[in-house]
């Protein structure tokens, strides 16, 4: 207790007389204050989601119209669409940096870093991040990855196209295709750059969560957002420097001649010199960090979730401590789940066994999480703001995606549906798009915070209809494609003739895509107008209990002025019994709230109990109210 | 202060509103319809692909939407100045929305699992591939069930317990019971598909061979972007290859220092008998690719530098399927699933699965790899093949009559 409170000094010191003078560029670019680095990654995070976006509607105005020219994509793209139709390399192109900037770039950096950056200090009562130079650093690292990522679009062999996973040999040797010359190399450097960021990050959010809390504020009263993020991190740690390790041997197996990842390789007539490596070694470094970089994605947005959900449903989050042990049980689980990615590559069958019962355990924490989220909207007072909208939207894509993983964790299944289009609807709805509402719901649940002002609230119904109902449209029918058994990652179905009766639903597709991805244009232009013109926003706009609502509107460095507020309850007391409002902050003490508190309140303290007994003999409670 | 009441009154704004859009509407319509007379055959495909045009409508959607932003905003403000209660209840309305929506969705899903249900593979035409079709319908039915009953939990719940001022949520922050009940039950049916998958897995990756039905050996090499098929010849075993000896002749690098490579024979589709083990070796010379075969429930990659090996047994022949189907253009094929380059969304080949008889027939038409050109690169004498069209019943003599042969020439 007395380091905490030897910090809190110390910060105070610092909020008090470090006013220093702040410039445009300290203030704006090489922030170290962690909300205006929390906004930098929101920014990045969303503009990179637009890009990756807008490459998926290329790839779907493909995939509807295979036999016909748009001129308008030769004007965009040059000689990879010649006379307006993509060119089978860049369409594989595409998908390759669809995938990897929507994982990483979106959905661990533009998601956690945003979060993660923003509400753990102001959650757990801290001035700032422990090491706000690393936190700089981190976002630095995750712009140059993103330039680097982009850069490769503009060089003559194109950007890395062997699929986000970027299996070797394919992607090894330069002459399996285009992108596996330059374009690779850049995807490469450009990982090692945004593992650094993500590591930075991650080491940071550990320490502040568990060095710097306020007084009071025990692991047991972090909201679950702070849960999240802080197994989240570990995640990262502990699994993103082993892709690094596999990323680095595969920089020398391209460039310095080495055979990890190679052996037996005839290109042609070539034979090439490697001998010794195995392809499937790659695979297993790369999903030892791919699988739990699934639940990095999906764990930061089923926090916020938990969070929106409780606060709109008015009541507790419903099994507060199931909904952590969930988390550290999904975290703990998904080191050794790996392996259900390669059931079919020819790793030994055993193994393919032992990854199925792993996997398939994983879902049952999961179904906990659901039935939680359940159970709070039983009998909760339900306010449909834009981030409660987008929070059930994510239950609901968490459900229906989350199932047909127990397709696909069953190895006998995933014989026949291993890289169909049944594994691309599963993940876009289970991490794609139920990750996507979650990181929509925390910003327009927390833009009032980051930054000072209301979003429009109708433009943010509309948003949430149009993306809900278009999302469902996109990926429900690409099930079916992949039950009948149409590979992904194809340019075109026109060569097989079992494929041609999915044309149609092709273009259905596309079509419900491109209307998702014009809802986006209402999300984009509420956000940017909201930022400049939005109303002002009040002190506390949903009525919450977490600690961030506390601090001033305006932002300050050090974000509250004099002491930091001190804890004294959980952070979920909505609708409590006996209180006259429905919300209790959790700043506020016991001692106000007599006639709600309950005897779990007092964690066994004897003399608050006694206190609390005395207080109700001297104050009947009125039964029937 | 007339025009202010004017437009205060949410009667005229929502009637002004409505005569704009629909005189803006019917106008542009008599517009059109006055273009289609004049014009009847102006060809719009152009216009349809060109980016103003989408670009137009949109802009002309997003007024619309301005538009009515607009006037639900002065209507609210009009009931905010007359001091009644809000104008829109829109926790009513997206409560209501959300009824609708599983309304929608449920019948959507039906919708779905009727149409685009009935458009998947067939039954599959392997034994092992029975099995996974069971669990796969069991597997569909749990979940089914428990995306539709949690679906309408969700927005039910969502529907009966929206915001009322006048009601106080039910404060209930845990209950041990019920949260062990939902750990246990998702629990106990999860064991029972594990054990299920586990065995199902079990029985096709371990197989233990019937020594009086011997599988059928077929080696597929897998290259950007084709399949080269290798039956094994009367000895029953393709023979060994060596990648460093690929050369243009010797596209898969046999070698043919091995005697059960000398009798191999190459394919251009894979013909099987109904009714036999297959033993499928795969192999890729470049990159990772991916042998699928969906109607047998057939996948597993081809992987440089090592063997990958699926067994199976077809159960229908080519003919049956046809029928079965009502397809007389039904064909078996399998195909590349896993991304390996330009060429990976068309590398596929012919599978057809006949009668033993029709088997025996078609093998023995098929040419051996080894050919004069590899004899000479391989210091094999030049065979003079004098005992090739052998019957198949004695094939396995003459076989290894040549086997002796050329043993010899090797030996000398």
């Amino acid at each position: 207790m007395s380091t905490i409170a030897l910090h809190d000094e110390h910060n105070h010191d610092h909020a008090d007389h470090g006013h220093h003078k702040e410039t445009l560029i300290s203030k704006y670019i090489f922030s170290m204050d962690h909300k205006m680095i929390a906004k930098q990654f929101l920014i990045t995070g969303i503009i990179m989601a637009v890009i990756a976006m807008g490459l998926s509607i290329l790839f779907r105005i493909q995939l509807a119209w295979p036999d016909q020219n748009f001129p308008f994509l030769e004007t965009f793209l040059g000689k990879w669409a010649e006379g307006g139709r993509i060119k089978p390399d860049f369409y594989l192109a595409l998908v390759t940096i669809h995938g990897t900037i929507m994982v990483f770039f979106v959905l661990t950096a533009g998601l956690s870093g945003t979060f993660s950056n923003l509400l753990i200090p102001l959650q757990i009562g801290a001035r700032d991040m422990a090491s706000p130079f690393l936190n700089m650093l981190s976002y630095w690292f995750f712009f140059m990855a993103c330039v680097i990522m982009m850069s490769s679009f503009f060089i003559q062999t194109g950007p890395a196209s062997g699929g986000w996973t970027v299996y070797p040999p394919l992607s090894v040797v330069a002459k399996a295709m285009p992108g596996s010359g330059m374009g690779m190399t850049l995807w490469l450097i450009s990982m090692v750059l945004f593992v650094a960021s993500s590591l930075m990050g991650g080491i940071n959010y550990v320490s502040t969560i568990l060095n710097m809390r306020t007084k009071g504020m025990d692991l047991w009263k972090m909201p679950l957002p702070i849960w999240a993020f802080f197994l989240t991190a570990i995640l990262g740690i502990l699994s993103f420097p082993v892709l690094v390790a596999g990323v680095v041997l595969m920089v020398f197996d391209r460039s310095f001649g080495t055979s990890f990842y190679l052996s037996d390789i005839v290109m042609g007539t070539d034979i090439l010199p490697n001998e010794g490596g195995s392809p499937i070694l790659w695979q297993h470094l790369f999903w030892f960090l791919g699988h739990p970089e699934v639940y990095i994605v999906i764990m930061p947005a089923l926090g916020i979730s938990s969070e929106v959900i409780s606060v709109n449903s008015r009541k507790p989050i419903f099994g507060y401590h199931a909904m952590v042990y969930s988390l550290i049980g999904i975290t703990v689980l998904s080191f050794i789940v790996w392996g259900h990615h390669m059931f079919v590559t020819g790793m030994n069958p055993l193994l393919g066994g032992v990854f199925m019962i792993t996997t398939l355990i994983i879902a049952v924490p999961s179904a906990v999480k659901t039935f939680n989220y359940l159970a709070t909207l039983w009998r909760g007072n339900i306010r449909f703001t834009p981030a409660m909208l987008f929070a059930i939207g994510l239950v609901s894509f968490f459900i229906s995606g989350g199932l047909t993983g127990i397709f696909l964790g069953n190895a006998s299944l995933d014989i026949n549906l291993h890289d169909t289009y049944f594994v691309v609807a599963h993940f876009h709805l289970v991490m794609g798009s139920a990750a996507i509402f979650g990181m929509l719901a925390g910003v327009y649940h927390w833009f009032p915070r980051m930054f000072g002002k209301m979003m429009n609230a109708k433009l943010g119904y509309l948003h949430f209809w149009l993306t809900f109902i278009a999302a469902y449209l996109v990926f429900f029918p690409l099930h079916f494609l992949g039950l009948d058994g149409v590979p992904r990652r194809y340019y075109a179905f026109t060569e097989f003739e079992f494929m041609k009766k999915w044309l149609t639903v092709n273009v259905f597709v596309t079509w419900a895509a491109i209307l998702a991805a014009l809802a986006q244009v209402a999300f984009l232009f509420n956000f940017f107008y909201s930022i400049f013109k939005g109303k002002k926003a009040p002190q506390n706009p949903w009525e919450a209990n977490t600690l961030e609502w506390t601090a001033p509107v305006e932002h300050i460095h050090g974000n509250w002025p004099g002491e930091i507020p001190t804890v004294y309850r959980w952070p979920y007391d909505y609708s409590k019994p006996g209180h006259d409002v429905d919300f209790i902050p959790q700043t506020v003490p016991f001692s106000q709230t007599m006639s709600s508190n309950l005897p779990h309140d007092f964690e066994g303290n004897a003399e608050a109990e006694k206190i609390q007994q005395d207080w109700e003999l001297a104050n009947p409670v009125k039964e029937n109210n | 202060m007339s025009l202010r009441k004017f437009i205060t009154n949410k009667t005229t704004a929502a009637l002004a509103v409505l005569l704009t859009v629909f005189a803006n509407t019917s106008a542009f319509a008599q517009e059109a319809a006055a273009g289609a007379a004049a014009a009847p055959k102006v060809d719009m495909g152009e216009v349809y692909k060109s980016v103003i045009f989408y670009t137009l409508i949109f802009l002309a959607v997003c007024v619309f939407i301005a538009i009515i932003g607009k006037s639900i905003k002065v209507y609210e403000l009009s009931r905010e100045a007359q001091g009644k209660p809000i104008g829109i209840n829109w926790n009513g309305v997206h409560a209501s929305l959300f009824a609708l929506f599983l309304v929608l969705g449920l019948y959507g899903v039906y919708w779905e699992y009727t149409v685009h249900g009935s458009m998947l593979l067939p039954d599959a035409a392997s034994e092992h591939g029975k099995k996974i079709d069971e669990m796969f319908n069991l597997t569909l039915i749990i979940t089914t069930i428990v995306f539709i009953a949690t679906h309408i939990l969700l927005f039910g719940f969502a529907y009966i317990y929206k915001y009322s001022a006048k009601r106080k949520a039910y404060y209930y922050p845990h209950n041990n019971t019920i949260e062990k009940i939902w750990t246990i039950v998702p629990a106990l049916v999860l064991t029972v598909l594990v054990l299920m998958g586990f065995l199902t897995w079990r029985s096709i990756f371990f197989k233990v061979e019937d020594p009086n039905n011997k599988p059928l050996q077929i080696e597929v090499t897998s290259e950007q972007f084709k399949w080269s098929i290798r039956y094994p010849g009367a000895d029953g075993i393709v023979g060994k290859k060596n990648y460093k000896l690929t050369t243009a002749s010797n596209t898969l690098g046999i070698d043919f220092k091995d005697l059960n490579s000398r009798d191999d024979e190459m394919a251009d589709e894979m013909v099987i008998p109904v009714g036999k083990p297959i033993k499928l070796i795969l192999n890729s010379k470049d990159v990772i690719h991916s042998f699928y075969m969906p109607h047998f429930r057939v996948q597993l990659n081809t992987v440089p530098g090592m063997q990958t090996i699926f067994e199976f047994t077809p159960t229908k022949t080519t003919r049956q399927m046809q029928e079965e189907t009502n397809d007389p253009n039904f064909k078996f094929l399998f195909f590349c699933a896993k991304i390996c380059g330009s060429g990976h969304w068309n590398m596929q080949k012919d599978v057809r699965v006949v009668s033993e008889a029709e088997y025996k027939t078609w093998i023995a038409e098929q040419k051996t790899y080894l050919n004069d050109d590899l004899r000479k690169q391989f210091n094999l004498p030049v065979a003079p093949a004098p005992a090739k069209p052998a019957a198949e019943g004695d094939s396995l003599a003459t076989d290894s009559a040549a086997v002796k042969g050329n043993q010899m020439a090797l030996n000398k």
